[in-house]
């Protein structure tokens, strides 16, 4: 079962983590892959803490929870100082460099992005900061075919904001290929 | 069959693209987590194909309506979770004695009482079986996928119809809110057709066997009780035919056992360590059952349970001739357990396997439980 | 008096269950006769009863009879009108049943406006389980479990409905079954939520208690203490003390529910 990967995308409500997840793995089935999504419910989903998981295998997949996550999004200095501790270093991290600073181990090698920031400023629309993180996630783990992420972006955003969720998912594409920004560099202390 | 392109569904989206495919069109329920997107599915779907949608006042009435709607001849479904299944219970008992058609959807979450409204439970699986009062036969589906919820809303909608029995389906909440990958055969009715042909000497409760329902407003003029009642409906307190009565509720499900029972064994022929579960804690131990035989040959082997009730004795019984020990993994402190040990009749030894803090059963706890057993 | 419609009655089912002298009787035939008036097909009128003496009448009735659980008359009978929004449905219910357990299902019936005909047979008593007070049980009234009198209130039943958004609201009594019948016509022919409560004597759980005498001592009260709603408007309070207000108290043109829903998805339902 070494196809398995585990996406765990983590944040604060609001944030678009759980739509995210679901175009994530909208894209996953377009893709010929198997797919379970699952997320956090509950009033902390309704405006406090918000995590999603997703989860891609070739084989069918049994167990839906996400329990050894291979790429971790971080869009809040919360959900980064919680999550990072509980994954490999080994896992892809991505963190949000608009809201997450400071230091971790060095034993993780954190790709940072100036995600929602860079939706604000170079599509003037922070809503679409999580269509960005998928294609940064996408661009680092290269999980599924981009075209036909592009494509389900499109069938799935809102009438009238398929080009705009799409560039945005773009954007996340060069904002990876420009390189991870050094705003929280690496440093031996692991979050309190 | 020309299957459609898969799409990602959710477990209890699932549930209502089942139960419309089976030919539901009226639905009325009170919202109530984590079975509130059955509502909002049927709220959408029903009013464009000329159904019917109804939040009702609470899960009593809503449970009422649902069996007020199956004797007007609509097939009928409501969704809820433990506290609103409990509510229901009352009604529930009033379809199984009038012999209505309905579907009742409980997405167990973490009880007793309001209990973790979001956290996954399997602690209702006593409940759906005596849950209301009397001496009562129940069928109750346990899915354990995004497609089992739909196929087995579908098989509940149609064996309903068919025995004119309340059927449950026991989703819980990992299952409801999940959402994987589906192929659902779009836009096709799964409705097996019940003859629209009254018989000139029908009784609404023939002695003689199953007989359709008839629905009011077509000049057939029975009664429908919740008393015990005679072959016309009426009420009666005549021992012998009270007893008959009660025997006839409980004979039809027996008769059609098979159709009813539905499991699904892999694993290796004659397995040593055998595990026996339901619904989400399912795709644990099938994750250990392909890892230990498939990749191992380990001589283990993993019974699901689709129907919990009734429950699947002779499968069981068969299961307990082969293994040395059967494992009952169940998000609970140990309720199906009890069944699989009176019918493993002392032939296998019965270990359960329990979680209750609101968390899945995972694929590690299954394995080691497996390992000790070896 | 003339012949009651045999179509209309279950004659094998007879005789009933009902005391010597209690008013389900009279009520129930009232409804029979309003009924045949009406001029409605009988494979079309549906009879939905709850749990109680009077809720007993729906097995002796020749229609579809439908007699549910305590309290929840009201909430099958919306399940089958959204299904079936061309049945006549009336709905027999107790005083207990109606508006102590099945108070919810009373209100949101009322608020929806869905055209449902509930006859309330108002005996003041939970008379099958033997005699306990009831919220339309009048204050001081001796019960089984009230036996010093009751220290609560009752509703005022049709105040109640009119509140919650009942459209039709009518008082008749089992002493003047004439004009009970023509009170059911009218909520028969209002289209939306009517109620009728039917004051009932029930001379073995309530009245032998409350030493109000036998059934014509009961009855003979009853219409004694009945004023028109056209006469009571010219009384002043003092006048109207003890008395109590026949006919249609109100009659309200609204959107009905089943209607304006069938609207709502392109469907008419005529």
């Amino acid at each position: 079962m070494g196809n398995r990967q585990e996406i765990l995308l983590t944040g604060a409500g609001g944030q678009g983590l759980i739509l995210a997840s679901i175009v994530m793995a909208a894209a996953a089935v377009n893709d010929n892959k198997n797919v379970v999504q699952t997320q956090s419910y509950g009033p902390e989903a309704r405006g406090g803490a918000s995590m999603a998981g997703v989860i891609i295998d070739v084989d069918t997949i049994e167990y839906p929870k996400v329990t050894k996550p291979t790429v971790l999004l971080c869009m809040n200095q919360t959900s980064f100082n919680k999550y990072l501790p509980k994954v490999e270093p080994a896992c892809i991290i991505i963190a949000d460099s608009t809201y997450v600073s400071g230091s971790y181990s060095k034993d993780y090698k954190v790709l940072s992005f100036p995600i929602t920031r860079s939706a604000k400023e170079g599509l003037g629309r922070e809503v679409v900061a999580n269509m960005l993180a998928l294609g940064v996630i996408n661009a680092a783990s290269g999980l599924i075919n981009r075209e036909i992420f592009r494509a389900s972006i499109f069938e799935m955003a809102p009438k009238g904001s398929g080009e705009l969720n799409q560039q945005a998912f773009d954007l996340g594409y060069r904002l990876y290929e420009k390189g991870s920004g050094q705003n929280i560099g690496a440093s031996s202390q692991t979050p309190q | 069959m020309p299957e459609t392109k898969p799409v990602l569904m959710q477990g209890n989206e699932a549930c209502a693209v089942g139960a419309i495919a089976a030919g539901v069109r009226f639905y009325a329920g009170y919202p109530i987590t984590p079975s509130t997107e059955v509502a909002e599915q049927m709220a959408a779907k029903l009013p464009e194909i000329g159904g019917v949608f109804i939040q009702m006042e609470d899960e009593i009435a809503s449970m009422a309506a649902v069996i007020g709607a199956s004797i007007g001849g609509m097939r009928t479904l409501t969704a809820t979770s433990g506290p609103g299944f409990s509510l229901k219970q009352e009604n529930l008992g009033y379809a199984i004695m009038a012999e209505i058609p309905c579907v009742v959807v409980n997405v167990q979450r973490m009880g007793p009482s309001t209990g973790v409204p979001t956290a996954p439970a399997q602690g209702d699986v006593m409940q759906a079986r005596w849950g209301t009062h009397g001496d009562h036969p129940i069928i109750v589906f346990t899915p354990a996928s995004v497609y089992e919820s739909y196929y087995l809303t579908i098989a509940a909608v149609n064996l309903s119809q068919k025995l004119r029995q309340p059927v449950i389906v026991l989703l819980d909440e990992v299952i409801g809110h999940m959402r994987e990958k589906v192929t659902i055969p779009e836009g096709k009715l799964m409705v097996e057709k019940s003859s629209d042909k009254v018989p000139s000497d029908w009784k609404p409760y023939d002695e003689k066997g199953l007989t359709p329902l008839v629905p009011f407003g077509f000049g057939h003029y029975y009664h429908v009780t919740g008393l015990f009642h005679d072959q016309y409906g009426f009420p009666t307190g005549d021992p012998p035919q009270v007893e008959r009565a009660l025997d006839r509720l409980h004979e039809k499900l027996e008769k059609y056992r098979d159709e009813i029972v539905l499991t699904n064994y892999i694993g290796h022929k004659e397995p040593r360590v055998a595990i026996v579960t339901y619904g989400c804690t399912v795709r644990s131990a099938r994750s250990v059952v392909k890892k230990a035989y498939w990749q191992n040959r380990l001589p283990v082997g993993l019974l699901s349970l689709q129907t919990v009730w009734p429950f699947p004795a002779k499968e069981i019984e068969a299961l307990a001739k082969q293994a040395d020990v059967i494992i009952v993994p169940e998000m609970n402190r140990g309720q199906l357990v009890g069944e699989v040990e009176r019918y493993a009749c002392g032939e296998a030894k019965v270990v359960p396997l329990n979680r209750y803090d609101g968390e899945m059963i995972n694929p590690d706890q299954i394995s080691e439980e497996v390992g000790r057993w070896l | 008096m003339e012949q009651l419609t045999q179509d209309f009655l279950r004659t094998k089912k007879l005789p009933h269950i009902w005391c010597p002298g209690c008013g389900n009787g009279i009520v129930t035939a009232a409804l029979v006769r309003a009924i045949e008036r009406t001029g409605y097909d009988q494979k079309d009128v549906v009879i939905v009863s709850g749990i109680g003496c009077s809720s007993r009448a729906a097995g002796y009735l020749n229609f579809n009879t439908l007699h549910t659980t305590h309290g929840r008359a009201l909430a099958f009978a919306t399940g089958l009108k959204m299904a079936r929004p061309e049945l006549k449905l009336f709905v027999i219910m107790g005083d207990g049943d109606c508006s102590a357990i099945g108070g919810n299902h009373f209100i949101h019936s009322a608020r929806r406006n869905i055209d449902l005909n509930a006859i309330i047979v108002n005996n003041h008593i939970y008379g099958m389980t033997g005699g306990q007070h009831s919220p339309l049980t009048p204050t001081g009234k001796k019960a089984t479990t009230a036996p010093r009198g009751t220290l609560e209130r009752p509703f005022d039943l049709l105040e109640l409905a009119r509140g919650a958004g009942a459209t039709f609201g009518a008082k008749g009594n089992a002493a003047q079954p004439r004009q009970l019948e023509q009170l059911i016509i009218r909520a028969a022919n209002h289209k939306g939520f009517s109620v009728i409560e039917a004051l009932s004597p029930c001379p073995i759980a309530y009245g032998r208690r409350n030493k109000l005498g036998g059934a014509v001592d009961m009855l003979r009260d009853m219409k004694e203490k009945s004023i028109s709603v056209e006469r009571a408007a010219n009384m002043d309070e003092e006048e109207l003390e003890d008395r109590t207000i026949n006919g249609v108290l109100y009659s309200i043109d609204a959107p009905e529910f089943a209607e304006a829903y069938y609207h709502s998805i392109g469907k008419d339902i005529g």
